[in-house]
């Protein structure tokens, strides 16, 4: 290593030369890059909702999963209300493009929560939902939700047989929960046991009481069909994901959606 | 230095002077990523990707590197190559890279790679620093490849999802070694490779650093 390297100007130079040439070989290649990207995310959550769904396997092909989802309508839901908006209302240019994510942080088209049982901060005003339909009526509903466990927000679909009560499935795809305890939430013995149960009680659509509970759910649990077994050593993730399907399921989130699958009118 | 020959340095690392069996480098990733060998498989290319290309830029701008930013120099380098391996693999692998991770964006800090940059493509030209990345990354593939075969024919029954041993759960008859599944099997099987290699080849044991005196001192009782 000669001597002259070392002068100030001259690591100045190679230290300035060096940071443009690559930041420009790594911005070239995120951007060159994205638009797969996207497509991978895309297919993902068409993936990850048809899993839920309980229609295919997570691991289906992705034309099994293009060919699937075709069969799904994205339908865009007023909060609250339960009415279906076009997606001109929310500027995206499809259902299935909408962001509702990045719209619950756009205050047109979201409100903060005062009482905030999900952990959430903000919910967006519109959000999407998937609807299967077999001549006519409707098969299954899947609903993305997501709530706040013990380290992070916890997002999942919850897939619902064709009466808006009972569960068909139930799929975290995306978590930050303890390894082993709260990532429990994605093992398939666990989300079996959710299959069959109800999420309502009868003559009460407005406010579920859906509970995971300490223990275990036996045969002779009274109301065991609006009960899943908590998980052992992640009571904060399972009260995480009771709160997000109460709420979620609740007056402010899809209820009166479901009350219109129901009544048919969906 | 004394003359290198292309052949030695691109087959030196692979059994006679191997980055992980000899050298002891690199255990990290190669613990946590060999669950499964389709996704070693993935690993391994990305790091020979990554040695190969930080050894030839490191190599080729080594006269110009003021010695005193050096290794920041060599870190700019390696950070940005596994930067953009990271979104080829989201573009091109993406439920790869999921399971992958976090461990792609480890490869930064993986001692093979500033290792060679620093212990290599400093002292030599670009063409052999190349052969130099391909040999140690390969040298590290070899382990990784080995280790996912032992740890998921035992731990799960499969070979790159293949069944190789029908689990008792399916009918079959092995029962899965569980512990074959956890990072910590990793160590036995890269111990019980270095073994196998220091049998073939002594001369990688190392000498004893000291030897236990005879016990000469009596005892109160």
């Amino acid at each position: 290593m000669s001597q002259s390297n070392d002068t100030v100007s001259k690591i100045l130079i190679v230290a300035v030369t060096l940071s443009i040439v690559f930041s420009v070989i790594v911005s070239g290649a995120a951007v060159t890059l994205r638009p797969a990207q996207e497509r991978n995310e895309a297919l993902s959550t068409r993936s990850n909702m048809l899993a839920a769904a309980g229609i295919i396997e997570a691991d289906a092909s992705n034309d099994k999963v293009a060919e699937t989802f075709e069969r799904f309508e994205v339908l865009l839901v007023e909060m609250g209300t339960g009415e279906t908006v076009s997606p001109e209302t929310v500027k995206a240019e499809s259902a299935e493009s909408y962001d509702q994510r990045r719209a619950a942080r756009d205050p047109d088209i979201s409100r903060g929560l005062q009482d905030d049982p999900a952990g959430i901060n903000r919910q967006a005003t519109y959000r999407k939902a998937f609807v299967l339909k077999d001549n006519g009526s409707v098969e299954r509903v899947v609903l993305p939700i997501h709530g706040y466990g013990l380290w992070s927000t916890m997002y999942g679909f919850l897939a619902l047989e064709g009466d808006g009560n009972t569960v068909a499935g139930l799929r975290f795809y995306e978590h930050g929960e303890t390894p082993g305890l709260g990532a429990k939430i994605q093992s398939p013995d666990w989300v079996a046991k959710w299959k069959g149960k109800e999420i309502y009680e009868p003559g009460n659509w407005q406010n579920p009481n859906f509970r995971l509970i300490k223990g275990g759910v036996g045969e002779n649990t009274e109301g065991r069909e609006h009960k899943v077994d908590a998980l052992s050593g992640a009571t904060l993730t399972s009260r995480g994901v009771e709160s997000t399907i109460n709420f979620w399921l609740g007056e402010r989130g899809y209820a009166p959606f479901l009350a219109r699958v129901r009544n048919g009118e969906i | 230095m004394a003359e290198l020959k292309t052949k030695d340095v691109l087959f030196g690392p692979i059994l006679h002077n191997n980055p992980i069996a000899l050298q002891i480098l690199g255990i990290c990733s190669a613990l946590a990523v060999t669950s499964s060998v389709t996704v070693s498989l993935v690993m391994c290319a990305s790091v020979i990707a990554v040695t190969c290309a930080s050894n030839f830029a490191v190599s080729l701008i080594r006269k110009q590197i003021p010695s005193s930013i050096r290794i920041i120099v060599q870190m700019t380098i390696i950070a940005s190559l596994v930067i953009v391996v990271d979104q080829f693999l989201k573009a091109f692998a993406y439920e790869i890279s999921k399971q992958l991770s976090v461990f792609v964006g480890l490869i930064i800090t993986n001692c093979i790679i500033l290792g060679r940059a620093e212990g290599f493509a400093m002292q030599n030209g670009p063409w052999l620093s190349f052969v130099d990345g391909l040999g140690n990354g390969i040298g590290y593939s070899v382990i990784l490849i080995v280790v996912a075969t032992f740890r998921e024919i035992l731990g799960a029954g499969t070979w790159m999802g293949f069944t190789v041993l029908p689990l008792a759960s399916e009918g079959g008859f092995y029962v899965p070694n569980g512990l074959m599944l956890l990072p910590p099997s990793a160590f036995f099987l890269i111990g019980f490779f270095i073994w196998a290699v220091r049998i073939w080849d002594p001369d990688q044991v190392e000498e004893e650093e000291f030897e236990m005196q005879p016990h000469k001192v009596r005892e109160a009782f």
